[in-house]
């Protein structure tokens, strides 16, 4: 453990940072630390199934949230919002309890090929379970073909899954289109989109859309770790998929996190006070990067769409012919924070499925770095990144026998 | 059903962190008496490795070249810092472990990246002897030595899983 301790001193603090790196988590701004702080020891700090005044208190955080969360989802009446401990908790709660509770109706469940791992691990468990998962192909930018979808879905399928906006690359999928194949082919197929990387970035309506579960997560919108929720149609049957006492919700037991609800809360309210001004800086400044990148690097592959189907937050490109792994150090050296979906980040050094499901070759995939823009990023934080990434490449070329060498040395 | 990654703390070591920012011995060789090579673009790790022998069978000069992490970088430069000076047949001696503990120790994931630097080193000395010097001196086996063997061994896992993804599209 000491190591850690050793590996930061080592790296040291660079003089000027700038966190790219909101796709894996983030950091959180002090309005909400400040509306979480009260419920720590001030009030709300009970049990909200409680009948005492912190009890109340916390009941109060837990119902506010709720309800802020179906406006800016436009819920309906009815409908329900189930709040778990993460955004992974509330994707296995959609694809495990969809499918424990459905199972006389059949048991093919349909996902995409480049979903999140909280929805592909929970799809492989219930294989085992003797469920049929079947995955939908993407083409080379992450697009879902509806006409695909539709002829995946049978009578037998009973379940859809696939994401809004795609974590890695950024893909916009048409998923009204998609939930409408779906539901020509079946309808009774219960339509689940794992939203974490759309909210905030694209406006949801459940309504319009014609989801019936919808998955979110407060640290990507610079909430706190700690929250998740998932949307949940009126009607939609669910099967709780870890079991103790049930709190103020049915379907998902401990007791709420109250403090990080309440600063789930106010990450909702900040990223929506100015939605479309928000979205539009975003975008600016992730085109900004992106061309600011080409412009500067030779050799560079983006991976996913360019732009209006890409999430406005979302760069993600492969330097070839370097590690991702070794650039996201160098990138960290320089205070630029980033993250790689090369095989040497990862457990069993296997390249992110995502850039391989889209035809990414691997030595493409193991040079990938994904930045995620935020509404707090300024011109200059772009100027500096994009001051730094040229020789952070050229650095880890320049040690690279696969780079072609253009001057002799 | 797809392979899919999941992420692990890689907590490197201050040795491999300065490595990796201030390599030793980096480059092409020009006057290289013996090069070799370990590990595939495909894999995400390869690491060459440059001496220059004098007469005496005396590693005058080592560099390294590496498409890899940030270990594999620092892997492959401590080595040619270890070997620098040494005979062929004490480099030949150099075990991956070595390189570890060398490093002040990495995550055990990154444990190839060390079997990969001494993989190629070896891959050179025994390519000295058999191209060079047109014979091997009895301290190289004919079968290939530990590391060789896994050097083989991560390279053929990597096509392994190659051809099981290409053919699952």
């Amino acid at each position: 453990m000491s190591h850690v301790r050793e590996l930061l001193s080592k790296h040291g603090k660079p003089p000027r940072e700038v966190y790219f790196d909101h796709e894996n988590s983030g950091w959180v701004p002090p309005e909400v630390v400040e509306a979480m702080l009260p419920f720590f020891n001030i009030r709300g700090y009970g049990h909200p199934a409680i009948t005492n005044l912190p009890g109340w208190e916390a009941y109060e955080v837990v119902e506010t949230t709720r309800e802020l969360v179906m406006k800016v989802i436009s819920a309906r009446q009815g409908d329900d919002v189930v709040f778990t401990h993460s955004g992974t908790e509330a994707n296995n709660l959609a694809i495990m309890g969809t499918a424990l509770a459905n199972k006389k109706r059949g048991t093919k469940i349909v996902i995409s090929s480049i979903e999140h791992p909280s929805v592909i691990y929970p799809a492989q468990e219930l294989e085992e379970l003797g469920f049929r998962v079947v995955m939908v192909p993407v083409d080379g930018e992450g697009f879902i073909d509806p006409e695909i979808l539709n002829a995946m879905v049978d009578k037998e399928t009973i379940l859809v899954s696939t994401q809004m906006v795609n974590h890695e690359i950024g893909t916009i999928q048409e998923l009204r289109e998609l939930v409408k194949a779906a539901k020509d082919a079946n309808p009774e197929v219960i339509f689940h989109t794992d939203a974490i990387d759309a909210l905030g970035r694209i406006p949801i309506d459940v309504s319009k859309l014609g989801v019936d579960l919808l998955s979110l997560s407060s640290h990507k919108i610079h909430g706190p770790k700690g929250v998740g929720a998932l949307y949940v149609r009126e009607g939609v049957k669910l099967k709780p998929i870890i079991h103790g006492a049930l709190s103020t919700q049915k379907l998902w037991p401990g007791v709420e996190n109250v403090p990080a609800l309440a600063g789930f809360r106010k990450a909702i309210e900040l990223a929506f006070e100015n939605f479309e001004a928000n979205v539009a800086h975003m975008r600016q400044l992730r085109d900004k990067l992106l061309n600011g990148i080409l412009e500067r690097v030779d050799d560079v592959l983006v991976n996913g769409p360019i732009g209006d189907r890409r999430a406005p937050d979302n760069v993600n490109v492969s330097f070839l012919y370097i590690e991702g792994e070794s650039l996201t150090v160098e990138l960290s050296l320089r205070g630029v924070y980033v993250s790689s979906g090369s095989a040497c980040t990862s457990r069993i050094l296997e390249p992110s499925h995502v850039l391989l499901a889209i035809g990414r070759k691997h030595e493409e995939a193991h040079g990938s770095i994904m930045f995620r823009i935020s509404r707090y990023h300024k011109e200059e934080d772009i100027d500096y990144a994009l001051s730094q990434i040229p020789e952070a490449v050229e650095r880890l070329r320049a040690l690279s026998p696969i780079a072609p060498k253009r001057k002799a040395q | 059903m797809t392979i899919i990654s999941s992420r692990i703390p890689l907590i490197y070591t201050p040795k491999v962190l300065e490595l990796f920012r201030n390599p030793k011995n980096l480059g092409r060789l020009e006057d290289a008496t013996v090069v070799a090579q370990a590990g595939s673009p495909a894999c995400g790790d390869v690491i060459s490795i440059y001496l220059k022998v004098n007469d005496k069978g005396v590693i005058e000069k080592a560099t390294f070249e590496s498409y890899g992490c940030a270990a594999n970088i620092a892997a492959a430069s401590i080595l040619t810092e270890m070997v620098k000076g040494k005979t062929l047949k004490e480099a030949w001696e150099i075990t991956w472990e070595d390189v570890t503990k060398e490093l002040g120790g990495l995550p055990a994931i990154k444990y190839h990246c060390s079997i990969l630097a001494v993989g190629a080193l070896k891959r050179a000395i025994r390519k000295y002897y058999s191209e060079v010097k047109k014979s091997l001196p009895p301290w190289i086996p004919k079968d290939l030595s530990r590391e060789e063997k896994q050097a083989l061994e991560v390279e053929e896992l990597i096509e392994r899983m190659y051809r099981k993804l290409s053919a699952g599209e």
